[in-house]
């Protein structure tokens, strides 16, 4: 196949990228979306193997094969539930390859490079080894983490920031000294660096921040494709890069607004540890806090047949007790019983962006009564129930009410202005943000302790 | 600040700017609430009721308006109202600027707050303290009931032993919210109804209320700005109305809404209609007020004409002065909720919030009518990105931290420029103009999509796999051994990622 062939359908590729991400503008066009970015690949994938330089080809069907067969039954075998977690690990693939890609660059000595050229050549391997480890290591830490395999406590070395400006002061001085003298030992120190700051940089964030990590990290991705293109010449990668590396930052900023926190303190780190200056002065949250009135799941249906509209706040609880399902049942029933069925999803329930959305959507509940918090906060006082199924911070009226808070200024669901709220919880512990819920204690608050699909199997059969 | 409900002084009107629930509303948002007396009686609330919602009475107009910051009316002040809106106070009610420019101008000079709640803009996060929807819905219903009142035959079919009764035939022209209204108040008392509008995209609104909707042969789409109508052409007009001739001919009860914003109303139906219409039937022609849709329309009166009772009453929502006292007290109630948001019983002209900024129409001494244009199509309106909460920094300076921020970019590319080969600049452009793309395309990504959207970028951003196929050809045995690596990995990104999202994208659905 000609360059110029293989051009036009890079160019035409790209097209269809773009076309892919935005159909998911809207839930009707979305599958069609899909459908171009497949069609893309194909296109960019096949155009690639027909080029003229490219050998071994039986080496590359039969890892694209075995790739293609893993990824198929990852893909068809996953929970919903578990989507953050595969697409933490789908990072850390980008990762290591965009690395592995970059040494195999620095390696090939067919292309003899001089002058700017050769400069700017090493900056890109520099660059795309590094973002790619970063990458790599954060993801595996994320998975990790979302996975339950480590806690999700911050990691909080002493000296953590001097830690990261030594790295970052060492990255800069080994990628000096690889510009000069082309020294392998440099690039595989820094690699070595690059790694370990993935691990220090995810280890030291908080689980509530992960949606901010998992977005981050899906930009990360993006840029280190976008490097790889650099370094190879090659422009499809730089768009796609250009693209992912754009989506993943607007989803960050996104999900950074809607926890009203700054991104650099989130990749900082040590959100959620407790503020050990302020123990002088109880005298605030504490002393208003009564007594949490509990409730049973037979009451809660007595409750719930009544109302003429609920409003539903699903959290993480909810995906952790996999109640997805069962709270479509229970949605199902009131619906037939002429009760108004709401949901509302704040920007940053559950550990990924747009995670409840899928959940509900898995378990078939329509999706135009799923509404975001700007659609709904304003409907609350109307409201007959609010069910809260395992969120936390997301409904605490003290990011309104306590300006000491580590949440305040957090827009949260004002699920307290309905008639009445039910909390699904397990026990009274704290959410990620480890702050006390004044929510709980309020008049129109019952608790109803258990496991949330326990809590509305029993519920669906009261009703 | 204290806010006061005067008694309306148009002769005729019988609703009150406020209810009960408003005064308790306003007294939870930290205001004072003072009434005039007898202010209510018409629209059935008594002073003691007010006194029991927590308001206090107070004997005059005059002092009412002197010891009021922020007064709630329904009608734009008469002249002997105006002259006491004086420097520092706040005026909320209908006040039509349009129409009312003289009036507009000398309260101008008189240095107060002026909010018209007709004003109010039309996008959906205002529709909650849209009264004149309010007002349109009661109109609406009670064209039905006047219509009803005036003809001498049930609306629903019946068969009885005496003998069969046909339903009665209605025909709504103009499925704005007051024809909607009409449409679902005649079809649920049980007669046929057709319904007309110039926007065919109506069309499921209209049968959604249990109507059937009527449109002329003829491709023309008339939606205007705000999802009013607009003027159509003359081959449509045509069009039209020779539908209306011969609709004319079987119809009951016609009920006109046909409004365009800022012109006399549209001449719909003409003497000839009226005359081929069955002797008893009945117009109710809602746009009187702006000179009607039917010719023999006469404002405000009830007359009959060549058998057919054409009723041109402007008042309809002040017939039902409780039910509309009551919503327009709800859409003041909810503009408060915005002008307040602090609850701390003062209210915040804010400009930055485009809803009180196309609802006031003089702030402080100075006509701010009409407000900019917001370019919002109606049926798509596109969702405004969350604002961002408390921002740290005051805004000139950011927009000057903004330039700067441009210009430290722009040297820099040109530094870049300066130094680096030409092949290199050709990606960096590419790099460059991608991001932008990315950047506006996202934005659009619904949030409920956000999870999709990883799922697919990461599939995508395994375009890495070219870098690899390119290099695994490669003499040197551990170039080709790092492709491999990066092969398979890559691979599985992509598949997983495709089919991950496939099967996300799969699950959702329409209820």
């Amino acid at each position: 196949m000609s360059e110029g062939l293989t051009t036009a359908c890079y160019i035409v590729a790209s097209i269809l990228f773009i076309l892919s991400l935005g159909g998911l503008s809207d839930q009707e066009k979305a599958r069609r979306g899909n459908i171009y970015g497949i069609i893309g690949m194909l296109l960019a994938v096949g155009a690639t193997l027909f080029a003229a330089s490219v050998g071994n080809y039986t080496l590359i069907i039969s890892m694209m094969v075995a790739g293609a067969i893993i990824g198929a039954i990852l893909a068809a075998r996953v929970k919903m539930t578990a989507m953050p977690e595969l697409v933490a690990m789908l990072h850390s693939f980008v990762g290591l390859a965009a690395v592995l890609v970059g040494f195999a660059t620095f390696l090939d000595t067919s292309h003899i490079l001089t002058g700017a050229e050769k400069t700017i050549h090493d900056v890109e391997i520099y660059l795309g080894i590094l973002i790619g480890a970063v990458t790599f290591t954060g993801s595996v830490i994320a998975f990790g983490k979302l996975n339950g395999m480590i806690g999700g406590k911050p990691l909080m070395l002493p000296g953590r920031h001097f830690l990261n400006l030594l790295i970052l002061l060492a990255c800069i001085y080994l990628g000096y000294n690889f510009i000069q003298t082309g020294s392998q030992t440099s690039l595989i120190i820094m690699t070595a660096l690059a790694l370990v700051f993935g691990i220090h940089m995810v280890a030291a964030i908080g689980g509530a921040d992960m949606p901010v990590v998992i977005s981050m990290l899906n930009s990360y991705s993006g840029w280190a494709a976008a490097a790889t293109g650099f370094m190879l010449g090659n422009d499809l990668l730089i768009v796609v890069g250009a693209l992912v590396g754009s989506s993943g930052a607007i989803l960050s900023i996104i999900m950074c607004r809607a926890m009203n926190r700054k991104f650099i303190s989130v990749i900082l780190g040590g959100f959620g540890t407790p503020k050990k200056s302020s123990g002088g002065g109880g005298s605030g949250p504490a002393a208003e806090q009564g007594e949490a009135v509990a409730i049973t799941g037979e009451e809660t249906a007595e409750l719930l047949k009544n109302a003429k509209s609920l409003v539903v706040v699903p959290g993480y609880g909810m995906a952790v007790a996999q109640a997805q399902q069962t709270v479509a049942a229970m949605t199902q029933k009131l619906r037939d019983q002429g009760v108004d069925v709401k949901f509302a999803i704040h920007p940053v329930a559950g550990r990924m962006p747009g995670h409840m959305n899928v959940l509900l959507a898995e378990a078939k509940l329509p999706y135009d009564i799923v509404l975001e918090m700007d659609e709904i906060n304003d409907d609350f006082p109307e409201t007959d129930v609010v069910m809260v199924i395992g969120a936390n911070d997301i409904v605490n009226p003290s990011a309104e009410t306590e300006p000491e808070s580590p949440i305040a200024g957090m827009p949260v669901l004002q699920v307290w202005n309905a008639k009445d709220v039910i909390v699904l919880k397990r026990s009274m512990a704290t959410g990620y943000a480890g702050v006390e819920n004044p929510l709980f204690f309020k008049d129109n608050t019952r608790m109803l302790f258990g496991d949330a699909k326990a809590s509305i199997d029993a519920v669906v059969k009261a009703l | 600040m204290k806010i006061g409900i005067p008694k309306e002084i148009r002769s005729g009107e019988k609703r009150v700017a406020g209810s009960p629930k408003l005064v308790a509303k306003l007294l939870k948002l930290g205001f004072d609430v003072s009434v005039e007396t007898q202010a209510g009686v018409s629209a059935n609330v008594s002073d003691q009721d007010w006194i029991d919602a927590g308001a206090e009475i107070i004997g005059s107009a005059d002092d009412l308006w002197d010891q009021s910051d922020i007064i709630i009316k329904v009608n734009p002040p008469e002249t002997d109202e105006a002259t006491l809106l004086t420097e520092g106070k706040t005026l909320i009610s209908f006040f039509w600027p349009a129409q009312n420019e003289e009036l507009l101008k000398s309260i101008e000079k008189q240095g107060a707050n002026v909010l018209s709640m007709d004003c109010v803009p039309r996008i959906s996060r205002a529709q909650k303290l849209d009264a004149l929807s309010s007002m349109a819905n009661i109109a609406g219903y009670r064209a039905v009931i006047e219509a009803g009142n005036n003809f001498g035959h049930f609306f629903t079919g019946q068969i009885t032993a005496a003998g069969k009764v046909p339903p009665a035939k209605v025909l709504v022209i103009g499925a704005g919210v007051a024809g909607l209204s009409a449409i679902g108040t005649a079809s649920s008392l049980g007669a046929i109804v057709r319904a007309f509008d110039t926007r065919p995209e109506v069309a499921d609104q209209v049968k959604s209320m249990g109507g059937e909707f009527i449109y002329p042969d003829i491709e023309e789409d008339g939606t205007g700005e705000g999802g009013y109508a607009k003027v159509m052409t003359k081959e449509f007009i045509e069009a039209e109305m020779a539908l209306f001739a011969e609709q004319a001919k079987e119809i009951d009860i016609i009920i006109t809404t046909a409004l365009i914003p800022g012109r006399p109303a549209p001449k719909l139906i003409t003497e000839e209609m009226v005359k081929s219409m069955k002797a008893g039937g009945v117009v109710v022609d809602l746009a009187a007020e702006q000179g009607g849709n039917c010719e023999l329309t006469e404002p405000g009166q009830l007359v009959k004409k060549h058998g057919v009772t054409l009723i041109g009453y402007t008042d309809l929502p002040s017939r039902m002065s409780g039910q509309s006292s009551e919503l327009y007290a709800n859409n003041i109630g909810h503009l408060f909720d915005e002008l307040c948001p602090e609850k701390n019983g003062v209210i915040d002209i804010n400009f930055d919030d485009e809803v009180i900024r196309g609802t006031t129409v003089i702030k402080e001494g100075q006509i701010t009518w009409p407000p900019p244009k917001l370019s919002v199509a109606p049926p798509a309106a596109k969702k405004e990105e969350p604002p961002a909460p408390v921002e740290a920094e005051p805004k000139p300076d950011k927009g000057w931290g903004n330039l700067i921020g441009i210009l430290i970019v722009a040297g820099a590319i040109l530094g870049m420029g300066a130094v680096a080969p030409t092949s290199f600049m050709g990606h960096f452009t590419v790099f460059v103009l991608a991001c932008f793309v990315g950047w506006q395309v996202i934005w659009n990504v619904s949030a409920a999509l956000h999870t999709p959207l990883m799922s697919v970028t990461n599939a995508i951003s395994s375009i890495i796999v070219l870098g690899a196929i390119l290099q695994i050809g490669s003499s040197n045995q551990i170039i080709t051994i790092l492709a491999a690596i990066a092969i398979l990995i890559t691979t599985v990104n992509i598949v997983g990622g495709f089919l991950v999202t496939h099967r996300m994208l799969d699950m959702f659905r329409k209820g």
